[in-house]
């Protein structure tokens, strides 16, 4: 059975009251619950601190380059299905240099959960302004004050991603569950986790949070599109946490004829087959 | 007497003047002939000027010539620019019908293709009835066109009938209205056996015998044929192939999925690769094996992204900040192509490390006809491989220091081992560091795997005598118009010898030195304008070149040009 202790990895390098270690915990639960070994498990990080995530537990490791741990995430889970992938990201690595990469993910539905710490500041380059970070919001690289943000949920519904939720580093329950249901979903699974910096973004504090989140009830309908796209954009006094839209479709790998078999990582290679093709060219 | 016919078919682009090349070539090498043959087109999908030379020859033949013997020109700017190439044997083929000439150059013979491609079915065959004109001329087989017509169109029944039909129409005209002298008549060898190849196909070819089972490109002349037809065989030799959206996506994918524990291959131009440099350093530091083929079109940025050069060298050999072990191989030839592919999965396995197939354009898009390879004699190393049966796997490090400096590479799910690697400089069991210890042991230990890189290398190539008072130094597609300016310039009597290289880095130096010190006057060619190869030469060997030859027009290095630039400069 697989127990916390074997999710032990090495100390932190983040500051002292950091959202990630609320995600830290609910990662390594949600896996615990759903009996995922280190071994059947592949992270795959960006760079900044949300990027370190996975040197502090266990599994297979992929520490990739900064805004880009979605394509090798998404070509892993290619070359080995059977892996449980899970590419781990911060709202910059996510939205600012990989922006490109987490589109087209969304669209083509590869089977991986994208864990993103959104603490609308880049933390590792120490307090500038990120993707996400409210309109205004001064910094040493905007003294004019950032632009307007842009909404991830939304962006993904409108590519219409497979599955989009909100999570909120201080409800460790609550993220947990979201993050199993990431994991359990068929095709690609965002997680935007609204996440506190107490180094560099004094507004949007675990105080603030908590008095503006809440979770999204059984009577809310994900299925429906124009409903989600709203809910995505609630913000300011009252911010929505949960599942803010799902959709069944056939993930990317459904579609690849190669994948019907045993994963390619167990194919044996044997030059002889391309004998056939060979005649083809005289 | 040898036989040996030249033969250029021009048009604008939509006009089919590659697809009706490609059958000429293939006519050629069904019954037995050696074919070389080369595009030339423009950047856009209608319209300009385009054409295909196919050089038909009896014994083996690796660039072209630029006479012409036989001229299809299916748009009058193909008489205007190329009627001049024509041999003085040689016939040009042209609609008198829609094409008007002020010249009365007897070399020019009309054929109403237009006017025969429409009683056959439609104007659109004007290229097909082309085809058959000119094989009427040479008294050729019509049965081995009218075979390779219903194959070509072969999804399209009655289409392909229409070609037939349309060819047919053409080949009966000129035997019947043709009253002057023939050109060679080229009468079928027998029963050609080698296969035709373009520079791309023999890349593709090559990395589905290595095992190649993951492919991530994004479209890029001259590379998007790579990416294409390993799509079209994903389903049979079960291998994924992903559009990524962008280059950058493309290499990230390809270091994913390998280390994962797949032989994975992206493909791109030089200005692609600028966009996958960031992501050859991440397969660098994480020792994840990959192999880029890099196809050289002139540069900077978009530049000439229809033609040739060989600007990329200094550019591949030093891509990405901070220093790592890379393999860059340069095939000669299509042949090359082929087998270098193969060797680059090896190397990069091996070494765990990216290894780099560096083509251009005229290698990449030119055909030849190669014997059938003999795959018998392809071995797949993947290099050292780490399982459970090997040791405690809780004790696995992916990046152990060893005295070779390749840590066995375990794959992520396939045993108990975890395997941790970091873009960030990492310690032996992959987790991030910044030990200067670490740092200082991780650098040397993935700089060791060169010494055994380098022993892996070939000696460059001869061709020639041994020792000779000339000698031609070159790297990658100039090899058949190198080989064959030796021949054209020994029968002059001029003392001169080819070193070429078809592997480049590590660069050989111990052996090149040798050569270089038999050598008594050498000269680089290359298609490039810094003579990039002269430059490489300097600093791994110390030795200064007399002279450089050098074109940076776009277009192909030929036998004629490197001959004339010898006597020009005034190094014979």
């Amino acid at each position: 059975m697989v127990t916390i202790a074997d999710y032990a990895g090495i100390k932190s390098a983040w500051c002292p009251g950091c959202g990630n270690f609320g995600i830290l915990t609910a990662m390594k639960r949600a896996l615990v619950e759903l009996g995922i070994a280190p071994h059947q498990l592949l992270l795959v990080s960006g760079i900044g601190q949300a990027g370190k995530l996975p040197h502090y537990m266990k599994g297979n490791i992929f520490n990739s380059l900064h805004g880009r741990p979605v394509p090798p995430a998404i070509a892993a889970k290619i070359a080995n299905p059977e892996l449980i992938v899970i590419a781990v990201s911060g709202d910059g690595d996510a939205y600012g240099e990989g922006g490109n990469h987490f589109l087209h993910a969304v669209r083509r539905n590869h089977q991986i959960t994208y864990l993103v710490h959104d603490n609308q500041v880049y933390g590792l380059t120490k307090g500038q302004t990120s993707p996400t970070s409210v309109p205004g919001f001064v910094t040493k690289s905007t003294p004019q004050g950032a632009p307007l943000p842009i909404n991830p949920i939304a962006l993904a519904i409108a590519a219409d991603v497979s599955f989009a939720a909100r999570a909120f580093a201080g409800d460790i329950e609550h993220l947990t569950q979201m993050i199993k249901l990431g994991i359990k979903h068929r095709g690609f699974a965002l997680i935007d986790v609204l996440q506190p910096c107490p180094s560099f973004n004094f507004k949007n504090t675990y105080a603030w949070y908590r008095e503006r989140v809440y979770k999204l009830g059984d009577d809310y309908d994900p299925s429906n599109k124009a409903l989600a796209f709203e809910r995505a954009q609630q913000w300011g006094d009252r911010i929505p946490i949960g599942v803010i839209y799902r959709k069944e479709r056939p993930t990317y790998e459904d579609q690849l004829p190669a994948l019907k078999m045993e994963p390619l990582v167990k194919h044996k290679l044997d030059p002889r087959q391309v004998e056939s093709l060979l005649s083809e060219f005289i | 007497m040898p036989i040996e016919m030249n033969f250029m078919i021009g048009g604008e682009a939509g006009q089919g003047v590659q697809s009706m090349g490609f059958l000429l070539a293939k006519a050629f090498s069904r019954s037995g002939y050696y074919v070389f043959a080369d595009q030339d087109y423009e950047s856009r999908i209608r319209g300009g000027h385009s054409f295909f030379r196919a050089r038909i020859e009896d014994s083996p033949v690796y660039a072209i010539r630029e006479p012409v013997d036989m001229l299809l020109a299916l748009n009058k700017e193909t008489i205007d620019w190329h009627s001049k190439e024509l041999t003085p044997r040689g016939i040009g083929i042209y609609d008198g019908e829609k094409i008007k000439l002020t010249s009365t150059d007897t070399k020019l013979f009309s054929v109403p293709l237009e006017k025969l491609a429409e009683q056959s079915g439609g104007k659109i065959m004007s290229n097909t009835v082309a085809l058959g004109a000119a094989l009427g001329l040479i008294k050729y087989d019509f049965e081995i066109l009218a075979k390779l017509l219903r194959e070509h169109f072969g999804r399209k029944g009655e289409i392909a009938e229409s070609n037939v039909k349309a060819a047919k129409a053409g080949y009966e005209y000129t035997r019947t209205e043709f009253k002057g002298e023939l050109p060679h008549p080229l009468s079928s060898t027998g029963e050609g056996k080698r296969m035709l190849l373009s520079g791309t196909d023999a890349v593709c070819l090559g990395a589905l015998a290595a095992g190649c089972k993951f492919v991530a490109a994004y479209p890029m002349t001259p590379t998007t044929p790579i990416m294409e037809y390993m799509a079209s065989k994903a389903k049979d030799f079960n291998l994924a192939v992903v559009h990524a959206e962008d280059e950058i996506a493309a290499i990230n994918m390809v270091v994913g999925a390998s280390f994962a524990g797949v032989r994975a291959l992206t493909a791109t131009s030089g200005s692609g690769f600028c966009l996958m440099v960031e992501g050859l350093g991440l397969a660098g530091i994480t020792e994840t094996p990959i192999v880029v083929v890099e196809g050289q079109r002139p540069g900077p940025a978009v530049g000439l992204p229809t033609r040739t050069e060989q600007g990329d060298l200094e550019f591949i050999l030093h891509a990405h900040h901070g220093e790592f072990p890379r393999a860059v191989l340069t095939p000669a030839t299509i042949e090359d192509c082929f087998w270098l592919t193969v060797k680059a999965f090896n190397l990069a396995e091996k070494y765990q490390t990216p290894a780099l197939v560096l083509i251009d354009h005229h290698l990449a898009t030119s055909y030849n006809t190669i014997e059938k390879p003999d795959v018998s004699k392809i071995t797949i190393d993947r290099g050292e491989v780490f399982t459970d049966d090997m040791g405690d796997p809780a004790q696995y490090q992916r990046h152990k220091v060893t005295p070779s400096g390749v840590s066995p590479r375990a794959f992520p799910g396939l045993g108990r081992a975890l395997v941790v690697t970091d873009c960030d400089e990492h310690g032996e069991e992959g987790h991030l560091t910044e030990s200067a210890e670490d740092r200082a042991q991780q650098v040397a230990k993935r700089l060791r795997k060169m010494n055994g890189l380098k022993a892996e290398i070939a000696s460059p190539r001869f061709y020639g005598p041994k020792k000779a008072t000339n000698t031609l130094i070159g790297w990658g597609s100039t090899y058949g118009a190198l080989s064959e300016a030796v021949d054209i310039l020994r029968k002059e009597k001029v003392d001169i010898n080819l070193v070429h290289f078809n592997e480049i880095w590590p660069f050989p130096t111990k052996a090149t030195t040798n050569v270089l010190n038999n050598a008594k006057s050498i000269y680089t060619v290359e298609s490039n304008a810094t003579a990039q190869l002269a430059h490489l030469l300097r600093a791994e060997t110390g030795k200064q070149v007399d002279g450089k030859i050098l074109k940076f027009d776009g277009r192909p290095i030929t036998p004629a040009f490197i001959t004339a630039q010898m006597k020009k400069e005034g190094y014979l």
